[in-house]
């Protein structure tokens, strides 16, 4: 038992799991499942400047999602520390040779060092990879109304249309970097 | 006989503010922090594997996340499931005009989400996991969404 908790979780355990997330926090608190709305309070909470997309009660009806990625963060701390988790990553032999033909040479942990790391920040792929990519996610989620929970979880499991066609960009968009960008960045 | 700590109390008990609801939250989300964590959905090696199709993992726990929560969506709506407070249970529709907005912004996402090998939730686990420059991104995810809300007069939806 303590060793299956240790190793990493198949998708069968995990999957279901996070599943059960959008009914539980229906059942307790009546709020729909998401994530990327968080970055939409956290600058309506601190700089909403003049828009008006940001003018509302952020502490009425975001405050919760504030609390629940802080509490993501602190699931990090813990996964870590006292759960073994942190990598190496059990990824494909068949990923880890394309990886390996960029470029890339060390697998050990949860990302690429050479694109992760406080000195590769000042590089131009790790400012790419960092910077760049942390603003599509934001931008893109926050256009397309949701992420990966909000529209790829919550929305495909209510059958939402829109959704659909937000996973679809999400694909077309992790395909044109995977084959196009990472390439030329590596 | 009202000291400052029991008028924040009567202020913590309004709708979304109380302290139980807090815990609920923050509970929620460290366990889901340890499930992306311990699944390794934050790992950019997963990320890349899933957009090479290289492995079935990502797709198992997407995949069957959807099913279980869209089945148990299906029960509670047919058992006209009420909170734990007794409110209604009710999930709006995501809005729709002509869905350019989903293609364009998921789109901008995707290349994100392949470059940061992390979609938002695992953004703030990786923080919490000790991959610290991540940290930045967050800020320049926020710096993103906070371009979104300026320019969305101005961008097609």
């Amino acid at each position: 038992m303590g060793d299956l908790l240790l190793s990493s979780w198949p998708w069968y355990i995990a999957g279901p799991l996070i599943g059960l997330f959008v009914p539980l926090l229906l059942l307790l608190t009546g709020k729909a499942f998401g994530v990327s709305s968080s970055l939409k309070h956290a600058c309506a909470a601190t700089v909403p400047g003049r828009a008006e997309y940001f003018r509302y009660d952020w502490k009425a009806s975001g405050l919760w999602n504030l609390l629940f990625v802080v509490g993501i963060l602190l699931g990090g701390v813990v996964a870590v520390q006292l759960l073994g988790g942190g990598g190496p990553t059990g990824i494909s032999s068949a990923t880890k040779a394309d990886l390996q033909a960029l470029g890339l040479t060390e697998f050990s942990g949860l990302v690429p060092p050479e694109l992760f790391s406080w000195s590769s920040l000042t590089t131009g792929p790790g400012f790419v990879a960092i910077v760049l990519g942390g603003f599509l996610v934001g931008f893109g989620a926050r256009y397309a109304g949701g992420c990966t929970s909000g529209h790829a979880i919550t929305g495909l499991a209510t059958l939402q249309w829109p959704s659909l066609l937000a996973v679809v960009g999400f694909f077309i968009g992790g395909l044109l970097t995977t084959y196009g960008l990472l390439p030329l960045l590596l | 006989m009202a000291s400052p700590r029991t008028s924040t109390h009567s202020s913590d008990t309004r709708p979304g503010l109380r302290l139980a609801d807090a815990l609920i939250y923050l509970g929620m989300g460290t366990i889901f922090g340890i499930l992306l964590v311990k699944s390794e959905v934050v790992s950019w090696f997963r990320i890349q594997e899933m957009f090479r199709f290289q492995a079935f993992h990502m797709y198992g726990i997407i995949g069957s996340a959807v099913v279980v929560a869209g089945a148990s969506i299906a029960l509670l709506r047919r058992i006209q499931a009420t909170t734990i407070r007794g409110e209604p249970i009710s999930i709006s529709d995501k809005p729709f005009e002509r869905g350019v907005n989903q293609i364009a912004g998921g789109i901008a996402f995707g290349l994100g989400w392949g470059l940061l090998g992390a979609c938002p939730g695992p953004i703030y686990a990786l923080i919490g996991a000790g991959v610290t420059p991540v940290a930045v991104a967050l800020l320049s995810a926020m710096l993103g969404a906070w371009t979104y809300g300026h320019l969305k007069p101005h961008l097609p939806h």
